[in-house]
């Protein structure tokens, strides 16, 4: 089972409930920071990182011997990564999404592949528990490519292992965040019960929603701000799979790093009944009554 | 030397200089000779997402100019234009008037640029 | 014109609802929303849109079935498995799809489109501060990068029509392609980070990426007393690299409560936090005097 943890909006304590859902995890895992452009899962399961690499993208490189200037490629390249000008043809490696078009197309055979680094994967163990992660290069604008190379480690762990998957997603809405959890089988989404979240809630519900899979949302800092999130997962028959409370105790054991499920019995067991929900949901067994937490 | 191109924001010789290449409202062209001038739209090119700068050097070098005037290059845009040997000059002040700046130019106070004076962007 | 936008690494630290009291407190100035992922400002300054326009952005492909003799070579040349065969027919799935136009142009049957692909509206507002420039775009959509110039060439052309001198800018949290937009041209970034592990290893990306467009940069600290320890290892990395720690903000309920009320902070009677918020966009506002050559 793959379970993607996400939500409309940084901040609301997503990375939290992937660390802590991680330590009360009871079968074989494999954590997987899908959030590339600010991986932060590590630092709160500290794994020892076995090995960890480069990835790229394959982008084109112009044998100007035999180039004949006829323009195929530049006219087909949609992201203006290479160019004729006059005689010479330009490649701008760092625009290039890699679709492999311009080699294709290139009638003079001149266009070969070159590569440009995208960023790290790293690939290690936290206690039993597998660990995945992809962290973008500074000044690499996208994070699609690096996700779905993650994307396709993880495939191969799972297979491999035969090892659930757990998740942590880009915040937003936008392409990335929709490419970490299209491919899962259940998605938590993390929220807090404010204006901010109540939107950006909304707003994940909405775009996820079209999946078709199962999803469950996690109140975090129960307690703060209004009771608008509780009406609208009423009103859409949304399960709250659970409510962490806003405690200060927490916000400090976050500040320093730690998992949340680590520091009282009381918060492990808000994961501990969490983690049996989901897999309720999952197998569509979770009684409406009991998704009221 | 012969044509130049200046970045504007509008089509005459008397409005002001665009500072900026890559996403400039436009380009005046003018002929050195006989100081007649043209113009080229640069609209089509200021809503790319990215390679503005790269589009603007096509659009100029299609013109057959020898150098360009601007206030920022960036660095694809500057390579796109060495590779077909057209000059840059940026650093233009502010709120010069293209006939200003081609007054300038030949007075030959103005100097050509050895890269890119801007990181990306704009 | 000046021009100064508040990042943050990531989400959550705060940045949105002291991005709305710095609204309040500039003056003359035009606000706009560039956190097209998921914006939030809008619920703080409840604007009244003026101006409504469609947002178009790159293009999707998509199979004639008509025409489609089902060959398989898109599929087959498709680096983002994009095309998708069920029971015999072809077709793309536009969420995967990169809009390179690869299949298009090399289908031997001429049977794939390539329409602009509708991503979402922006608008021109006005709000009890002054103009808001802001959008939505829809669920999934990737190009926000170019969303986000058109917002900021917007912005700038009402600044210029209506005589204002500053352009205040809610940016893109992590650190891809929107916030890249974000920051081009910006004369100060203000960076809006906390105490915390992700925080700190969060603002260390950002400040790269101001130092790899030389955009000087500024960093508060939000909701420090969490962990005030942890706030002076980020303030000595701001020394240490040059950048100006302008604040420390406490973790003060005030801010949700504002939030509730679907105020900014400034406007609720005067308490500490709200004259520290002062003080602080008084250094803001020198700095981005300063920061201009
Ligand atoms: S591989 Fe695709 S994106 Fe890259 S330069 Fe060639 S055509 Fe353009
Ligand atoms: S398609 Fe090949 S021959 Fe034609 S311009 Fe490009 S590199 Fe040169």
């Amino acid at each position: 089972m793959i379970v993607a943890i996400a939500s409309g909006k940084g901040g609301t304590g997503k990375t939290t409930v992937a660390a802590s859902l991680t330590r009360v995890w009871e079968r074989p895992l494999v954590a997987v920071d899908l959030d590339v452009e600010a991986p932060n899962l590590h630092l709160f399961l500290r794994p020892e990182i076995e090995e960890s690499g480069p990835a790229w993208i394959e982008t084109p490189v112009v044998d100007e011997s035999k180039c004949t200037h006829c323009l195929a490629c530049s006219a087909l390249c949609q992201f203006k990564a290479i160019s004729v000008m006059g005689s010479v043809v330009l490649a701008f490696s760092e625009m290039c999404h890699g679709c492999g078009g311009c080699i294709a197309i290139c009638p003079e055979k001149a266009i070969s592949a070159g590569k440009r680094e995208l960023g790290e994967i790293s690939r290690g163990y936290a206690g039993n528990t597998e660990f995945l992660m992809g962290c973008l290069r500074i000044g690499e604008a996208m994070s699609p490519p690096l996700m779905r190379q993650v994307k396709s480690r993880m495939k191969n762990i799972i297979e491999a292992s035969g090892r659930d998957a757990i998740i942590d997603a880009p915040p937003g809405v936008s392409c990335p965040a929709v490419n970490a959890v299209m491919d899962s089988d259940v998605i938590v989404l993390v929220t807090e019960p404010t204006p901010f979240g109540l939107h950006d809630f909304k707003l994940a519900w909405e775009a996820f929603s079209p999946f078709g899979k199962p999803m469950g949302v996690v109140i975090n800092r129960a307690g703060v701000g209004d009771r608008e999130v509780y009406s609208f997962c009423a009103e859409k028959g949304i399960p709250v799979l659970a409510e962490a409370p806003y405690e200060r105790a927490a916000a400090e054991g976050y500040a320093r790093g730690r998992v949340i499920a680590d520091l009282s019995p009381e918060f492990r067991n808000i994961f501990v009944s969490l983690h049996s929900k989901i897999f309720e949901l999952a197998a569509g067994t979770l009684h409406k009554e009991a998704a009221h937490a | 030397m012969s044509k130049i191109a200046i970045t504007s924001e509008g089509p005459e010789l008397d409005d002001l200089v665009d500072p900026r290449f890559g996403r400039a409202a436009g380009f005046v062209i003018v002929d050195l000779e006989d100081m007649s001038s043209s113009y080229i739209d640069n609209g089509q090119t200021q809503v790319l997402a990215q390679g503005a700068g790269i589009q603007a050097a096509q659009l100029v070098a299609g013109a057959k100019v020898d150098c360009v005037l601007s206030g920022f290059v960036g660095p694809k845009a500057f390579q796109a234009l060495s590779a077909v040997k057209i000059k840059v000059v940026q650093n233009l002040d502010e709120g010069m008037t293209v006939r200003q700046a081609v007054d300038k130019f030949k007075a030959g106070v103005l100097q050509y640029a050895e890269g890119p004076n801007r990181g990306a962007g704009r | 014109m000046r021009e100064i936008v508040v990042v943050s690494g990531k989400g959550g630290t705060g940045k949105t609802s002291l991005t709305g009291a710095f609204a309040h407190l500039a003056e003359n100035s035009v606000v706009c929303d560039l956190d097209v992922d998921a914006p939030d400002l809008h619920l703080l300054l409840r604007p009244q849109t003026v101006h409504t326009e469609e947002f178009f952005s790159g293009y999707v492909a998509q199979i004639d079935s008509g025409l489609c003799t089902g060959c398989g070579l898109c599929a087959s040349m498709c680096k983002y498995e994009a095309v998708r065969v069920a029971q015999d027919t072809f077709s793309v799935d536009p969420l995967r799809c990169e809009g390179c136009k690869v299949c298009v142009a090399f289908c031997p049957e001429g049977a794939i489109l390539f329409p602009q692909k509708h991503c979402g509206e922006w608008y021109i507002s006005s709000t009890r501060f002054g103009p808001l420039v802001h959008a939505n775009l829809f669920p999934g959509e990737a190009n926000s990068g170019r969303l986000v110039m058109v917002l900021k060439q917007q912005a700038r052309q009402l600044a210029k029509a209506r005589g204002k001198e500053l352009i205040l800018a809610d940016g893109t949290p992590g650190i891809g392609c929107p916030v890249i937009s974000s920051l081009s041209g910006a004369d100060l970034a203000v960076a809006v980070t906390e105490p915390t592990p992700s925080g700190r290893h969060d603002l260390e990306r950002v400040a790269d990426l101001c130092g790899h467009f030389q955009i000087r940069l500024a960093v508060i600290i939000n909701k420090f007393d969490l962990n005030p320890e942890e706030a002076d290892r980020i303030e000595a990395f701001c020394r240490s690299k040059g950048h100006a720690a302008i604040a420390r903000l406490p973790h003060d309920p005030v801010v949700t409560k504002a939030m509730v009320e679907g105020l900014v902070v400034t406007e609720l009677p005067e308490g500490d936090f709200s004259k520290e918020v002062r003080q602080t966009w008084r250094k803001i506002e020198e700095l981005s005097v300063r920061g201009k050559k």
